[in-house]
């Protein structure tokens, strides 16, 4: 593997996109005037165009796999899509070696009439396979969608997981591609679906080069030994460092602070320790492992009783951790009606990378209803350089037991 | 490994032999691909209804005694054709049917597939190719049909009915052509899609589908000059047995068609990557 020359070879790569759609119909047609006289294209932006994809270089061997990081827009799609030879660059150039796969618009040229035998000769001559290399592996393909049983009904009458896993399966069973493209599709199905999906893709990685675009942090963090983040059309970064990659990408999405509840309480003041250290408010980072703790100050109306609950949570504002504010003999602290200043220990942060914030509920013991559920408060970023597929990472001192 | 691709902003037209050259090695590339879309177009249409090719003559049937009716009630006065006028309209309504859905074929297929073109690299030559095949599928249908019932209209074919399908081919490929080169253009702007059928109507009554050409002034002029009356003339008189009109000018239109053809296909592959991105951004 070692000289062999790069698979991918991307050079000030750069394309202009169009805001608008009837301007861009227009642009379309003065392209092709252009195209067809041969001029060579214009380098600047017309009005109303941008740089989707600005300058950007790479070059990527057998055996990595490249993830590309960024927002919505930052054109990565973009980016695949030029690489797959759909689009024209504006600007640089991509130099290609070896055979071309991609895991994009799964089961592409289905018929929903036809069944789904004849549903997988339509979808590999799309992907350019030849029948006959098809009917050779036709049972494989139809074991790996486990769709014996429904091999010959029309594809209409499938469910959409079934749809999906026989596209999936065309191209995961005949697909050997040196390059390989994937953009968000590699589990799909149910979740065992999914594992088998993963598995195989695993095995083509194995040996290609790989591009992958995804915004699930563990699939990244599992599949690539490279990563690109870019934003607004530019490579802010190119890494084998997975954790700086993904902690610049997760910089990119603020985080939403959000109150909701009967509004009979209050947080009015909360701050994150770590090691005991008061953790700074903008662009805070806190390292893996570390003890974290919360200072709050909360104001609770007249006459209610109620029980404080703080919580760590993901980016997705899902609940990660939830701690009981509870007093020495294990019992909930009640609060009465006043402003209350805790000091609520979290305990180990050892969550995997990525962005988090804490979230204070206040419920009332009277009613039962919800007082004040404060979210998004004191966001920060967890460090690490671990990389790995968990939620959770603890670093154990373990023991070698004789044999 | 000896695959390798390049993609650079210049246009292909730099180097217009390699381009050439492209663009026959991805049609030769797109057989296989062009094959299977046909047939799974054909066989779906063909399971998902009930009269199946029956469609094909229907509308042909219905424009035939719509005509004859006209006709005989004296709205429109039509000269007198040499063979009988049920055996003229129909043949000649077939034959527009043909032309003006090959013309129709290259949009409809492009749109047809636009959810993967946008997505997936492969030849895109195929989308055309199957059009293709799918109207000689239905020209070998249709032919099939066309001489028993022209038998049994009263008209007795002699041995030109083997050159037919060739007359039927050649129209087929110069509304393929003319619809290819419009196709760039129409796969921006959906008006041109939708300027087709108007003009298709247009253009039937300035060839001889239903009326007889001319015999002098400015109509027969404007017959004369119409590239698709060669083409249904000969289609119609290989047909029926009736008398050959002159060979020359279905000679030049075919040429022309098979030249427009291969200009349209070189001005599709320069044109899809641009129009991909227009589609898809």
């Amino acid at each position: 593997m070692s000289g062999e020359a790069p698979l991918i070879q991307v050079a000030g790569l750069s394309k202009k996109f169009c805001t608008d759609l009837r301007t861009s119909l227009k642009y379309g047609v003065q392209d092709l005037a252009a195209e067809m006289v041969g001029r060579e294209r214009s380098h600047q932006l017309r009005p109303k165009e941008f740089w989707a994809l600005n300058d950007v270089s790479f070059e990527l061997h057998r055996g990595e796999c490249l993830g590309l990081l960024g927002r919505n827009g930052a054109g990565k799609t973009t980016l695949l899509k030029m690489l797959n030879g759909l689009m024209k660059p504006d600007k640089g150039r991509i130099e290609l070696r070896g055979r071309v796969g991609a895991l994009i618009a799964l089961g592409a040229g289905f018929n929903p009439v036809l069944t789904g035998r004849e549903n997988i000769f339509v979808n590999a001559a799309v992907l350019g396979i030849p029948s006959s290399v098809v009917r050779q592996r036709l049972d494989e393909i139809i074991a790996f969608a486990e769709l014996e049983d429904f091999i010959d009904m029309p594809v209409q009458n499938y469910s959409s997981g079934m749809n999906v896993r026989l596209g999936f399966s065309v191209a995961a069973v005949l697909l050997e591609p040196d390059i390989l493209f994937l953009d968000e599709v590699l589990a799909v199905g149910d979740i065992g679906f999914a594992m088998k999906c993963l598995n195989r893709v695993r095995e083509m990685m194995a040996h290609s080069a790989v591009i992958f675009v995804s915004h699930s942090m563990p699939m990244v963090s599992s599949f690539c030994t490279r990563a690109l983040v870019m934003q607004r059309g530019r490579v802010m970064l190119d890494t084998e460092d997975m954790g700086l990659a993904m902690d610049l990408y997760m910089r990119d999405f603020p985080v939403e602070h959000r109150v909701t509840g009967s509004g009979g309480a209050e947080v009015l003041d909360l701050r994150l320790l770590a090691k005991g250290e008061p953790v700074a408010e903008a662009d805070a980072v806190v390292d893996q492992g570390s003890e974290g703790a919360v200072e709050l100050t909360v104001r609770i109306e007249q006459g209610e009783r109620a029980m404080v609950s703080v919580f760590i949570d993901d980016i997705a504002m899902s609940q990660v951790l939830a701690v009981v504010v509870k007093d020495g003999r294990g019992e909930p602290i009640e609060f009465g009606g006043g402003t209350h200043r805790l000091h609520v220990p979290l305990g180990k942060l050892e969550m995997n990378m990525g962005s988090y914030s804490i979230l204070v509920g206040v419920r009332s013991l009277n009613s039962q209803l919800s007082l004040c559920r404060a979210q998004g408060l004191s966001p920060f970023r967890v460090r690490s350089h671990n990389v790995t597929w968990s939620k959770i990472v603890r670093e154990q001192v373990s023991t070698v037991l004789p044999a | 490994m000896s695959d390798v691709a390049i993609y650079t902003p210049d246009s292909a037209m730099g180097s217009p032999a390699k381009m050439v050259r492209g663009l026959l090695r991805d049609v030769s590339r797109s057989w296989h691909l062009a094959w299977r879309l046909a047939k799974r177009d054909i066989s779906a249409q063909y399971r998902q209804s009930f009269l199946g090719y029956l469609w094909a003559f229907i509308m042909p049937i219905a424009n035939t005694v719509v005509w004859i009716m006209l006709n005989r009630s004296g709205v429109v006065r039509i000269a007198d054709t040499a063979i009988p006028y049920p055996v003229y309209v129909f043949t000649g309504t077939m034959v527009w049917q043909m032309l003006v859905e090959a013309v129709q074929s290259p949009l409809q297929q492009v749109a047809m597939s636009r959810s993967f073109l946008t997505k997936l690299n492969f030849p895109r030559e195929a989308l055309i190719v199957s059009g293709l095949l799918k109207q000689v599928f239905s020209l070998i249908v249709k032919f099939v049909i066309l001489v028993p019932a022209v038998i049994l209209l009263g008209v007795s074919p002699d041995w030109h009915l083997v050159l037919a399908p060739f007359a039927l081919l050649v129209t087929v490929l110069a509304g393929s052509s003319v619809g290819l080169l419009i196709s760039p253009i129409g796969m921006l702007y959906n008006d041109v899609g939708r300027v087709i059928p108007l003009l298709a109507q247009f253009f039937m009554y300035i060839t001889p589908v239903v009326f007889a050409v001319p015999g002098s002034g400015f109509m027969a002029q404007v017959f004369r000059w119409n590239p698709a009356t060669p083409l249904v003339l000969t289609s119609r008189a290989w047909l029926t047995g009736a008398d050959t009109p002159a060979f020359v000018p279905f000679l030049v239109v075919a040429t022309v068609a098979i030249l427009l053809l291969f200009i349209g296909g070189l001005l599709y592959r320069l044109a899809l990557p641009i129009l991909i991105e227009r589609l898809s951004s």
